[in-house]
């Protein structure tokens, strides 16, 4: 059965059906964005000996449309995570480029370990694909969410972290990171994050993405906060705050140059991301500034060292100010605060 | 099958080898693992002087079998052999553990040529060796991939998903050694936490179980060739090599709190001479 009629829901006596029902193959049609991640692996597999692992989850991260392309290339993993990242490993050492997709919460968080003793250590060339990161699971609840694996991935040693802000743009780190001799963790959403890029946009490994810059604010935000810190931006122009926005989507390495560049044209700055504060994007955003002795006020927004409540992921937005409005009261009540001192 | 005497005159003479140096080698370092290398010191002589179809000069041959030490604290037997193959440079054997050798008491691959995969955390490596059994399926090279398990590791979960896997896809290009020597780092394996039926486990999982003797060099050396000749296997493989921890040395067999320790001179001679009697 095509991909096409997979994702039809069927009754019983087979016949498509026409209510709003829905099943686990039709659900990619609403994140496509995962389904393209299938078919991008797809087209890698023509130039390099790729070789894609997930533990159970083809229907979830759209895998399955790269197994229908190639069965042979495809490993069906089980729900045994920990042991697909050390297979992973053993595939690396004998010349074939293995691509690994699980949810973040158990690809960082679960085979952290596995992670940095036998990829990262062993400096192998083994992609690791981190999708439903953050709070993007909504009700599925703390197990299913990750707010910690940038924070846990930039702490290993040989890791490349890199959050792209759309389905277009993971395509486009794909392809840039496709030769890199060690190991990437890539942080992606749940495939319905809007479209930013475009097809023929630009990406360069380890380098930011200025959108805008300003003099009163500069927002550095990546992954799947970008596309509301670019609204929220606007809604900040439009109350006349004259604001800039920088993808930094590879957190590690970090793009100093690109910070300070920010930090210096701005007199604020600050951080988006859906993760802990702590460690995380605007972490890293606060090395970079105090190393270089920059005294530029930095806020960083985000989830501040808590557990997501449950909640439609559209509401959590709302809720921890994720979404355009939220983040751009938050820069509101953050600049107030100030000017109140 | 026929066995060349001199071929287990040899095997039995390698494994008092890594014996010995496994006593001089600790010695640098002040501390080790004896007992856990001398249960598998049989193991380790059949594999490297018999078993594994390596190519000298080319620790990186992509055709070479595959091995890899799961109980990676047992690297201090290997690292010898490594020498004796010409991998490693025996100035480098003598700064054992010493600041900024490669040689630790774990094995690692970036540092050491001759070592398949790093180790040290339990649990792990199957999971690398059954990664590495499929890796030459999807590239259609013939070589097989042993890794030798602690039978302590055998309580790590990352096994029971690795054997479930290599069960399930028949991968028969993985065979796993169990040196099954009884004692982990707080006392008998069965007491702290019961592993038994593990034959049983291993062959609910979908694996071809072999028990043996690990100390019976005629039986290690035969059964290991069994399993690399019969081109026929359609399931991976798995010895249970039951071994004595400390073998080889009466007052270490005695006692499981030889997992990690360090002789002092005067008694370093005494563990030579035994040594010598027993070869």
């Amino acid at each position: 059965m095509s991909i096409a009629e997979r994702l039809v829901p069927r009754g019983p006596d087979g016949t498509p059906m026409t209510s709003g029902s829905w099943h686990i193959p039709s659900m990619l049609t609403s994140s496509n964005g995962l389904l393209r991640l299938g078919r991008d692996l797809g087209a890698l597999a023509a130039d390099q000996p790729v070789v894609v692992l997930t533990p159970d989850l083809a229907f979830s991260n759209g895998l399955w449309a790269f197994r229908e392309q190639h069965p042979d290339r495809f490993l069906q993993m089980g729900i045994s995570e920990q042991n697909m990242v050390s297979v992973a490993a053993g595939l690396a050492t004998t010349g074939v480029r293995p691509y690994v997709a699980a949810f973040s919460s158990f690809l960082a968080l679960l085979c952290c370990e596995q992670i940095r003793t036998d990829l990262a250590y062993t400096e192998l060339p083994v992609r690791l694909i981190g999708h439903h990161a953050g709070i993007t699971f909504g009700f599925y609840g703390t197990s299913h969410h990750a707010t910690e694996d940038i924070a846990i991935m930039r702490s290993i040693a040989n890791m490349t972290v890199v959050a792209p802000a759309d389905p277009v743009q993971m395509g486009l780190a794909l392809r840039a990171y496709a030769d890199h001799p060690l190991p990437v963790y890539f942080r992606m959403g749940r495939g319905r994050e809007p479209q930013v890029y475009a097809e023929d946009a630009a990406f360069e490994p380890g380098k930011a993405i200025v959108h805008s810059t300003g003099s009163d604010l500069t927002l550095i935000s990546g992954g799947t906060t970008l596309h509301a810190t670019l609204a929220a931006a606007e809604l900040l122009r439009a109350a006349g705050t004259d604001v800039g926005v920088v993808d930094l989507h590879t957190v590690k390495p970090i793009d100093r140059d690109a910070i300070l560049a920010a930090a210096g044209g701005s007199r604020l700055v600050m951080t988006v991301e859906e993760h802990n504060v702590l460690g995380g994007l605007g972490g890293a955003v606060a090395e970079v500034l105090t190393e270089e002795g920059v005294g530029v006020p930095l806020h960083r927004h985000g989830i501040r060292d808590e557990y997501s409540l449950i909640g439609p992921p559209t509401h959590l937005y709302q809720h921890y100010r994720l979404d355009a409005p939220g983040i751009a009261l938050e820069a509101q009540e953050w600049i107030a605060r100030r000017s109140a001192r | 099958m026929e066995l060349d005497q001199a071929v287990l005159d040899r095997v039995r003479e390698r494994a008092h080898f890594i014996r010995t140096e496994t006593v001089r080698l600790i010695s640098i370092a002040k501390t080790g693992h004896y007992s856990s290398t001398f249960s598998c010191a049989e193991i380790l002589a059949a594999l490297y002087y018999d078993t594994l179809r390596l190519v000298p000069g080319e620790p990186r041959h992509p055709d070479r079998d595959r091995f890899l030490m799961g109980k990676g604290h047992a690297a201090v037997g290997v690292y010898p052999v490594l020498a004796d193959l010409g991998y490693l440079d025996r100035e480098v054997l003598d700064g054992y553990t010493r600041l900024g050798n490669p040689l630790g008491d774990h094995p690692d691959m970036t540092k050491v040529p001759g070592i398949d995969f790093s180790s040290g955390s339990l649990g792990h490596n199957l999971s690398v060796g059954l990664g590495m059994a499929l890796g030459a399926r999807q590239t259609g090279r013939n070589f097989l991939t042993w890794v030798l398990l602690g039978d302590g590791e055998q309580h790590e979960g990352q096994i029971w998903e690795a054997a479930g896997v290599a069960g399930h896809y028949g991968v028969s290009g993985l065979v796993a050694v169990v040196d099954r020597n009884g004692y982990s780092l707080d006392g008998k394996v069965d007491d702290v936490v019961t592993v038994e039926p593990l034959a049983d486990r291993w062959r609910a999982f979908g694996w071809d179980v072999h028990e043996i003797d690990g100390h019976d060099v005629a039986a290690v050396v035969s059964t290991f060739r069994r399993l690399r000749d019969d081109t026929g296997r359609t399931r991976p493989a798995v010895v249970i090599a039951h071994t004595v921890k400390g073998k080889g040395v009466g007052f270490m067999e005695r006692d499981f709190g030889w997992h990690l320790g360090w002789l002092a001179p005067e008694d370093e001679a005494a563990v030579y001479a035994e040594l010598e009697e027993t070869r």
